[in-house]
């Protein structure tokens, strides 16, 4: 079965892009992407056992930390940088979403949402961390160490003036459903969030829309 | 010489390429060598379409006797683990090659040949060799073998400084690399290293100054302590001390210099064994082509751009975690290289406590990575 935002991220990429996959794992995005959308692949994974998975697969991965392999790959070499349920786990998060939009046109990021209701609830009346679907280890054996909410996200995207091309929401195994990250409602109701990004201002190259349509640019 | 190997599944056919007459190889020296010969061998066979031939560099000490077995010490090639029927590289899909090296000693031209302009043997009038001089003679003997574009060149240690040459000056012959526990240039440590077992063979009274072929005897006392001093840093400390420790050789202490511990007669053995088929002469012109290699340094400084023709080129870079001699901050320096360069790449490093010699010896993690990553480029080369 494939994850809701793999889903997602594969109705995002264009099809024959280049495509970067940051902290990949086992390369099952990478595989999906390479064999539904003729991307040309790559990835970056910090595990040996996620790296020789890839390998197995025939995938073009290395071996790397997202906290510090980011700065040798040049400006632009990618169309997408797909940043998937790692950005909580990097130690430089607000670094590594600058060199993603470096290296790539257009950023994919999801991440796990601190605000929703079911982690405020877990805080307020048990006074525990939050263990749900989304965030499933106890807090000593959780690799998140920079988790942030939507609104903190949305903060940090205008901070870096970061442009918001498209925003969706997961809650359990549903699928995605587009959503207005402005909207104080959604804070609460999304339990992981899922973000395309790019520079602001758009650079010329990317000012008219993709070309091909199913992707989120549909509304 | 043709001959059945592999249980007589494939022919394996090899010796010596003599380069044409009218084409010396110029060497980075400026000096060039004539008649330059080159002995190889091959498995398998090109096919139709010329798209599935992979050449294997050796090591330093290694030679042409990559599968099969070996003519002078009767033992396996030195990569049998991946060459071989069913193996990662396979006579059965592939055309394989392997070569010795210019300067090498097991029949290609080098130190101990005759020199064609005075009739003597070359010793250290032999000269000065660069890894880009063996890769110029390695493509020369490719392209004489009818191949033009190689599926895979495939190296580890030395052989990973000749495939990062390739795919300095033949990014268009390659359709992909690999490179295990290898580095795009040698280290202070690494040099110095070097510099023990050189100066140990030239410390040798029978090496009288490189002119010991006319006898009666050679520097083998020097070459093995050579030898020696480098099976060390093939070694990890973590797999000596599991293979020996500070176990006796017998009961008791000698109270003298005899080999004592187990781990002195493993080297003195390795050492002895080894001047059996290997040339102190050699030894010495090899270890400074290693030496001298700086891939970057003859690329205005910048590695990456030692690779910017080799953007289609598919790279595998394998690193293990116990080799202190390429350690895996040598290999990431090439992958980021490699990345900069816009190249594709992959790497791994691999869990292993067997130091450097772990790309010879069994590392399953390394076959799986190998034959994932061969059977990729199989795939887009539509094998």
């Amino acid at each position: 079965m494939i994850r809701e935002d793999f889903k997602e991220i594969l109705r995002l990429v264009r099809p024959g892009s280049r495509v970067l996959d940051v902290g990949c794992g086992e390369g099952v995005l990478l595989d999906l992407l390479t064999q539904e959308k003729q991307v040309d692949g790559r990835g970056l994974e910090i595990s040996a056992a996620g790296v020789a998975a890839c390998m197995s697969r025939g995938l073009s991965v290395v071996q790397g930390d997202a906290d510090q392999d980011l700065d040798h790959f040049p400006d632009r070499t990618f169309d997408y940088a797909v940043l998937s349920q790692t950005l909580q786990a990097t130690r430089r998060p607000r670094h590594v979403l600058d060199e993603l939009l470096r290296i790539a046109d257009r950023a994919v990021v999801s991440f796990p949402n601190f605000g929703h209701w079911r982690v405020r609830w877990s805080l307020l009346h048990r006074g525990r961390m939050p263990e749900t679907e989304a965030l499933p280890l106890p807090w000593w054996s959780t690799p998140n160490i920079h988790l942030c909410t939507l609104a903190d996200f949305l903060a940090l995207t205008e901070d870096l003036d970061v442009r918001i091309d498209a925003c969706a929401a997961f809650a359990g195994n549903g699928p995605a459903r587009q959503i207005d990250p402005t909207r104080t409602i959604e804070n609460w109701r999304a339990e992981t969030c899922l973000f395309m990004l790019s520079r602001n201002p758009v650079p010329a190259a990317l000012a008219e829309p993709p070309a091909t349509s199913g992707d989120l640019f549909d509304g | 010489m043709a001959e059945l190997d592999f249980a007589g599944a494939v022919l394996s056919e090899g010796g010596t390429w003599r380069f044409p007459p009218h084409q010396p190889l110029r060497l980075d020296s400026g000096a060039q060598l004539e008649n330059l010969e080159i002995a190889y061998r091959t498995w398998g066979e090109l096919n139709t379409d010329g798209t599935n031939a992979i050449l294997i560099c050796h090591a330093l000490t290694g030679d042409q006797h990559v599968a099969g077995t070996h003519p002078v010490s009767g033992k396996p090639g030195w990569w049998t683990r991946l060459v071989g029927p069913g193996k990662p590289i396979d006579p059965a899909k592939h055309f394989i090659i392997c070569s010795n090296v210019v300067g090498g000693c097991m029949g290609s031209t080098g130190p101990a040949s005759i020199n064609p302009a005075t009739g003597q043997v070359y010793g250290l009038t032999f000269p000065v060799i660069t890894i880009a001089d063996m890769v110029r003679g390695q493509a020369m003997l490719v392209e004489a073998l009818g191949v033009d574009t190689l599926l895979a060149v495939v190296g580890g240690s030395m052989g990973g400084m000749q495939v990062q040459q390739w795919a300095a000056d033949y990014p268009d012959k390659l359709f992909s690399a690999v490179i295990v526990a290898s580095a795009s240039r040698h280290s202070a440590q690494n040099i110095a290293f070097h510099e023990v077992g050189r100066q140990a063979i030239m410390a040798d009274p029978d090496w009288k100054a490189g002119a010991y072929a006319q006898g009666p005897s050679r520097p083998e006392k020097g070459l093995a302590v050579a030898r020696m001093a480098a099976h060390i840093t093939y070694l990890s400390e973590p797999a000596l001390q599991r293979k020996f420790g500070r176990e006796l050789q017998r009961d008791g202490l000698s109270w003298g210099f005899d080999a004592d511990f187990q781990v002195e007669s493993y080297l003195r053995h390795q050492g002895a064994s080894f001047v059996d088929r290997f040339d102190a002469n050699s030894y010495l012109y090899i270890t400074r082509a290693m030496d001298y290699f700086d891939l970057a340094a003859s690329h205005g400084g910048v590695l990456a751009n030692a690779f910017a023709g080799a953007r289609d080129v598919r790279f595998c870079v394998l690193s293990f975690t116990s080799d202190w001699l390429y350690p895996t901050a040598e290999n990431r320096h090439i992958v980021r290289a490699l990345t900069a360069a816009g190249c594709r790449a992959a790497f791994v490093e691999i869990e292993s406590d067997k130091g450097h010699d772990a790309f010879l010896l069994d590392e399953p993690v390394m076959d799986a990575a190998l034959s994932g990553f061969l059977g990729s480029v199989e795939r887009e080369r539509g094998l």
